[in-house]
């Protein structure tokens, strides 16, 4: 996966709740056999309407086209499992989601791409979707080291949390089959003796 | 040893090492399920990177999600997209040397109905699968839970997950429903009440005597839908009902073994003083029919009541957000539910498509049609499904009513395939989620109990199913 270190750039505002994962990548992008075209796909029946730009969709519009973040409402990614829906934000040169909640697969999702997922309180997000909602002061830039939301011009700072395995896995790409494989007799052990206790599951 | 819940006790069962000192674990996982549409990428990392899959024998591949439901089954897919999934499934099946059902299969169907009815889920086990609705297998007391594809090829290169420990909440359902409330209603109810993220974040196991009473085949129902509310997994103590469905299933154990086995699964259950993070609790008496009228399964209310107005919502995103499900749905506040007009009527998917939904279907359609300017189609879970159904004579109710009656797949459910919506279209469904274009860019989804999309497929209108059940009962 993409390693994450710091990345400053601009936030769109995309603050509905429950903002589930065939809006974020719309079922006709999910026939490949690769993770190839999922750009187009991320968000495409918000973004295009009849084959045009969308105006009223917020990366249309000037000061969010060259977004690297979202800040997001709750429950962001709910619904379907589909990967599809991760590599799409990427391709879209997403790098982190900043929200009060995501879903669980999604999020796991987004851990095992590199795609960087902050979850803040509510007025935290509140606080950050307002300053962003001024195309004028949309300046951001998130520390994963240190820990930190760089904001309004540089005026102000949040500290967020993430459990410490997860952020070494960030900072470093971690490759966590490869990972896991050192553990491989652990997990024949721990094998021979759940097939010892339940043998008619094997 | 502290009092345990059974979610508790089914990770500690499966825990091959801590990973953190915070929940995160290599948890070993009994069993998968794949599908096309989620898994090639898993498969190509893992011939990218020149590895086997651990245990072939622990996981089974079934075509679902983009194979057409026509009526006459053969091997050809709606277009070449489709085809090459297909082709690139049937391939990675014999590679990594995989059990496949293609779709000329009798066992193929809905993965989440499959699995069960050949008896590949079992009380006890961890079942992490390449979609979202994997805690169907919670209904057996197994804990099931959906992955995205890197953790389909994580799990197939090592048997396991990285797993973090999930907060839990129980769901204690009381009272016995009314005539007309189905499992599909009271889940709905439990949604609408804690909403589409009460459950993100947590393990919920569903007890009580409603559960108890309950077929395992409306425990799926419970299992399966909980997930619209951000459920990550399901469990459900097991009883002698899951032995009785289990008994003499192709996988199931046989013999002295089955014996070993059932005892073994009947003391799985939480300790009584087990304590939950949540406590939920629904009198299922209280229940009503019911519909969602927006984009998220929240977003439901009783037959018989108004389509709510967006002012009521809390805060200004979520009233901008039912403001938008209503214009995207064409309601405005204040409708009757029961007055909107439908163009379509689908009875399927892994929620409610099982022989029991069917039954409960045909009961409304027998002895009447569909109405005009309706189109209806059952498309069954399995195609064990549609056999039995056609050996109770419901597939003739169906076809009697002008029921289009279909080959099993996930059809509109989430219309992958030939199976879709126009725009603007409206549909009565009794599939698990009515987001945006989930049935075809511009449609309109109004998710309900099997019974009550009949209701509405024979009388035009989004209908009280008790009105037609009295009527069919004088
Ligand atoms: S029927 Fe629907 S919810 Fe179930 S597995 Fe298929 S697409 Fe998913």
């Amino acid at each position: 996966m993409t390693p994450f270190h710091q990345v400053a750039g601009v936030a769109a505002p995309m603050m509905a709740p429950n903002v589930d994962t065939d809006v974020i990548m719309p079922k006709m992008f999910l026939r490949g056999v690769d993770r190839s075209g999922l750009g187009e796909g991320a968000f495409n029946l918000l973004r295009f309407s009849g084959g045009k730009a969308n105006p009223d969709f917020i990366l249309n519009q000037d000061g969010y086209r060259d977004a690297c973040f979202l800040v997001v409402g709750p429950n962001f990614g709910c619904g379907s499992s589909r990967e599809h829906a991760v590599w799409g934000l990427q391709q879209l040169g997403i790098r982190a989601l900043i929200g009060t909640s995501f879903a669980g697969i999604f999020n796991d999702n987004c851990a095992n791409n590199g795609l960087l997922t902050i979850s803040l309180a509510p007025a935290r997000v509140a606080e950050l979707a307002s300053v962003i909602a001024d195309p004028t002061r949309n300046d951001v830039a998130v520390d994963l080291a240190a820990q930190t939301i760089r904001f309004d011009r540089g005026r102000r700072t949040m500290p967020f949390e993430i459990e410490p395995v997860r952020k070494e896995a960030f900072l470093t790409g971690r490759d966590f089959i490869a990972s896991t494989l050192v553990y491989a007799d652990d997990i024949s052990a721990f094998e021979a003796r759940h097939r010892a206790a339940s043998p008619w599951m094997f | 040893m502290a009092a345990r819940t059974l979610y508790d006790k089914l990770v500690d069962d499966h825990v091959v090492r801590n990973l953190d000192d915070a929940g995160l674990v290599l948890l070993y996982v009994d069993r998968t399920v794949l599908n096309e549409y989620t898994s090639p990428q898993a498969f190509a990392g893992l011939r990218a990177a020149g590895r086997k899959v651990r245990n072939p024998r622990a996981a089974l591949m079934v075509v679902d999600h983009v194979n057409p439901t026509t009526t006459r089954r053969t091997r050809a897919m709606p277009d070449d997209a489709a085809a090459r999934q297909v082709d690139y499934f049937a391939e990675n099946a014999r590679d990594f040397g995989i059990e496949y059902f293609d779709i000329l299969d009798p066992r193929q169907g809905i993965e989440h109905v499959v699995a069960p009815e050949q008896g590949l889920v079992m009380p006890g086990m961890v079942i992490a699968a390449g979609d979202s609705h994997s805690t169907a297998y919670g209904a057996f007391g197994a804990l099931g839970y959906g992955i995205g594809t890197s953790d389909i090829e994580h799990y197939l290169a090592t048997s396991t997950v990285r797993y973090r420990r999930l907060k839990t909440m129980r769901i204690h359902l009381s009272g016995s429903a009314p005539i007309g409330v189905t499992p599909k209603d009271i889940v709905m109810e439990v949604i609408r009440r804690i909403g589409a993220d009460g459950a993100t974040g947590y393990a919920v196991e569903f007890s009580g005597p409603a559960v108890s009473d309950m077929s395992v085949e409306g425990r799926i129902v419970l299992s399966i839908m909980i997930v619209e509310a951000g459920a990550r997994g399901v469990v459900i103590a097991p009883d002698q009902k899951v032995l009785d469905y289990l008994k003499g299933r192709p996988r199931s154990p046989k013999g002295e073994m089955w014996e070993r086995a059932a005892a073994s699964w009947l003391a799985l259950a939480s300790d009584p003083e087990a304590r939950f993070d949540r406590e939920v609790t629904l009198d299922v008496s209280e229940v009503a029919p019911l519909v969602t009228w927006g984009t998220s399964p929240d977003q439901a209310i009783a037959v018989t009541d108004n389509v709510p107005d967006p002012a009521q919502q809390d805060g200004p995103d979520r009233r901008a957000a039912a403001q938008r499900a209503l214009s995207y749905m064409g309601l405005g506040p204040g409708t009757s539910i029961q007055s909107v007009p439908i163009d379509f009527a689908f009875i399927g998917s892994c929620t409610n498509a099982r022989i029991e939904d069917l039954r409960d279907a045909a009961e409304i359609f027998r002895g009447r049609r569909v109405a005009a300017g309706v189109r209806a189609i059952v498309v069954p879970g399995s195609t064990q499904v549609r056999a039995q159904a056609e050996a109770e004579g419901l597939a003739k109710v169906f076809t009697d009513a002008g029921v289009e009656w279909r080959q099993s797949g996930c059809s509109m459910c989430l219309a992958m395939n030939d199976d879709m919506l126009r725009p603007q279209e409206r549909c009565a469904s009794s599939t698990n989620r009515n987001f945006e274009g989930r049935q075809g860019p511009g449609a309109r989804t109004h998710l309900m109990s099997p019974a009550m999309v009949a209701a509405a497929a024979v009388t035009g209108r989004i209908t009280d199913v008790r009105a037609l059940l009295r009527g069919s009962r004088q």
